[in-house]
């Protein structure tokens, strides 16, 4: 079987005070290759915990997750990551960073440089590959975050509020950037956001999940990240579904935040 | 007292002076705009014009209270007296009074020192003189050569006119003359503000010990022999100090078992200062080279162990699980994101260090060496010395100052990202 599969992952940890978390309950999921999929969710639903397992980083405690058909144990490069910030190496240059991952294979320069130098192009940063780190700004890390996990090319690209950090305008270029991205490599994408209209323009799945024990909530299926390839997302928020389903998505997580404060204000 | 008045006249003159000339000639820059200053710490940049004025008023002032030749004399401060001075004391025998003068000779150590030669004069009482080395005073018997003395009951009453009576004393133009309990008077030539050189020697000896040393030595070592063997114990004890205690402080900061095995060990003997630690060692390694070299060690270890140990833990988790997932190995991500993240920490922890390190080489060879910058002002102070003390005081400030200077420059060579995460 291709892709990622996660098969009834649950996830449950003790606490110093003698408690536990069940932070994730019986999840189960399946990425196809090609898949642009976003998952949104109010603080505290365990996707950030969800992401974790599926990069490798942590294990669950019950179920397990598949790709291509082989269980992971841990971290691999089949399996990139991009973070909301912080994760670039301030001790290399741009080109460096982007070429950390063929680096690491043992490849020699002449390999790499062709496609680390495209995909500098491609994230438009061709002129600052010399750059330090933190010469630039935030939206260029994140491209340079970009560029460098598609250097290593691989299947899955994990993204954790990959723009959370932005401002209103950088996010949204770099959301036509993550949806050019996609298109032209084909790569299966599992982001997770916070923002109730990324999480509609970038997921062709939209995933909703709920806190307390983490679960799967609601599942769509959207026609907006196709619409928006190559086009203004503006034009994208105009359509009819569009302010529909934003209007029943943010309903709903309102609903869970409400339900949240009133239990705490029950146990208080 | 008088000093330091002076030095706050000239730190308040030279702030109002400069603000004056310094209105018409600061750069209209952006932080001239800040209408909030105080309380604005990049608002506040040092003043130049402070800092050259202050090194210079520091040398002004020694030069002027040691009457150094380096600056014209009319600079200098009232100077002890030299010359010859007279004063004239009445002796009281049997009713009768009769004046006498005394004569002294005050002069330098190296100058001539005769007695002047004076007439006795006539009366009972006889005219007397003596010499004096300067800065110092003379007790003097003026009724040894009189025809009436103490032993026949004459008696002392007035000194220039003014009376005196045992215990007491008079000042008179050049010194002050006191009579202790038995009548002798001790002539206390006035010294001025000048320091004597035997406190503080005026700053062109101090410049003249510096190339004498250098060239004939001091205790069978010439100076850099003297500086050298400090800071070659110094680089040799930090280097084998960074090269234990940076691996300690990774182990520490990687491994579970290593840092609950060391932790105890490092959190106890960080707050142990080096010097305490100087008596043992003596005991252990002897005064030579090796205990020296164990005692910068152990003064460096524990910081580097520290610093490494820090640098480890502030990586942060996003780098490490970003390489993981780009494919690195446990080997690789050690090379190539917990070592560079680890440098700017290192890096301040090897400035710490080196610091620490001199101070405590300094203090090590104040207690017992053969030779060493410390050893060097320990051994002078001991024969007061105080131009080699002062000399080596300085030199020890300059070589601390140049290493600490030295390791920044490096630090902003090889760790441009210091900071910038």
């Amino acid at each position: 079987m291709s892709g990622l599969s996660i098969e009834n992952i649950s996830m449950r940890f003790d606490l110093p005070n003698g408690g536990s978390v069940q932070a994730l309950k019986d999840v189960t999921l399946n990425i196809q290759p090609g898949e642009l999929m976003s998952v949104l969710g109010p603080s505290g639903c365990g996707k950030t915990t969800l992401l974790n397992i599926a990069a490798g980083f942590l294990a669950p405690t019950e179920g397990r997750i598949a790709m291509n058909g082989h269980t992971v144990t841990g971290p691999d490069a089949e399996r990139g990551m991009v973070f909301q910030q912080g994760a670039l190496f301030e001790w290399m240059s741009v080109r460096e960073n982007v070429a950390f991952g063929p680096r690491m294979k043992g490849e020699k320069e002449a390999q790499y440089a062709a496609n680390v130098d495209h995909l500098l192009d491609v994230v438009g940063l061709q002129d600052f590959k010399e750059k330090a780190i933190y010469e630039l700004s935030g939206g260029m890390q994140q491209r340079v975050a970009l560029a460098r996990c598609l250097a290593n090319d691989p299947d899955v690209i994990l993204m954790d509020e990959p723009l959370g950090a932005l401002d209103a305008l950088t996010r949204e270029k770099m959301q036509s950037l993550v949806l050019k991205l996609w298109k032209e490599t084909g790569k299966t994408i599992i982001l997770i956001t916070h923002s109730v209209e990324e999480a509609l323009l970038l997921g062709e799945r939209l995933l909703v999940m709920a806190p307390r024990p983490g679960r799967i909530h609601k599942e769509y299926r959207l026609p907006f990240a196709d619409l928006g390839v190559g086009q203004d997302l503006r034009e994208v928020k105009k359509h009819p579904d569009y302010s529909k389903t934003r209007e029943e998505i943010l309903a709903m997580i309102w609903d869970m935040e409400e339900e949240i404060m009133g239990r705490t204000e029950e146990s208080a | 007292m008088i000093i330091l008045l002076i030095y706050v006249a000239i730190f308040v003159g030279a702030f109002f002076a400069v603000k004056y000339v310094a209105a018409s000639t600061t750069p209209k820059d952006y932080t001239s705009l800040k209408t909030v200053t105080f309380g604005d710490e990049s608002a506040v940049r040092p003043s130049r014009a402070a800092s050259i004025i202050s090194v210079v008023s520091i040398f002004l002032l020694w030069a002027a209270f040691t009457g150094s030749s380096l600056i014209p004399s009319f600079l200098h401060a009232p100077g002890a007296f030299t010359g010859t001075g007279e004063f004239t004391y009445t002796v009281e025998a049997g009713g009768e009074t009769d004046d006498a003068t005394v004569t002294v000779n005050v002069h330098d150590k190296d100058a001539d020192g005769t007695v002047p030669d004076v007439a006795l004069g006539d009366g009972f009482a006889k005219n007397d003189s003596t010499s004096i080395v300067k800065y110092r005073s003379k007790l003097l018997r003026v009724d040894q050569n009189d025809e009436q003395g103490r032993d026949s009951g004459a008696q002392i009453v007035a000194v220039n006119g003014q009376a005196i009576t045992p215990g007491g004393e008079v000042m008179t133009d050049f010194a002050r003359v006191a009579m202790t309990p038995k009548g002798t008077l001790n002539i206390v030539p006035k010294t001025g503000w000048q320091m004597e050189p035997i406190w503080l020697p005026p700053p062109e000896d101090v410049a003249k010990r510096v190339s004498d040393i250098a060239t004939d030595g001091f205790r069978n070592f010439t100076l850099l022999e003297h500086l050298g063997f400090s800071l070659f114990r110094v680089v040799v004890g930090f280097f084998f100090g960074a090269l234990i205690g940076i691996p300690l402080g990774y182990a520490m900061g990687l491994s579970n078992w290593f840092r609950g095995w060391f932790d105890p060990i490092v959190e106890f003997m960080r707050p142990v200062p080096p010097l305490a630690l100087i008596p043992l060692v003596i005991i252990w390694a002897g005064i030579g080279e090796t205990g020296k070299i164990i005692l910068l060690f152990l003064a460096a270890l524990w910081i580097m162990a520290i610093a490494a140990r820090s640098g480890v833990s502030g990586v942060n988790i996003t780098k490490v699980h970003a390489a993981y997932s780009l494919g690195a190995s446990k080997w690789q991500i050690m090379r190539h994101v917990i070592i560079p993240n680890s440098l700017p920490e290192i890096f301040t922890g090897a400035r710490v260090a080196m610091g620490v390190c001199w101070g405590t080489v300094v203090a090590a060879e104040l207690v017992a060496a053969e030779k060493g910058a410390g050893m060097m002002i320990m051994v002078a102070s001991k024969f007061q010395n105080t131009d080699i003390v002062l000399m080596g005081i300085i030199l020890i400030g300059v070589i601390g100052f140049s290493i600490d200077v030295l390791m920044r420059w490096a630090e902003r060579i090889l760790v441009p990202w210091k900071g910038k995460s």
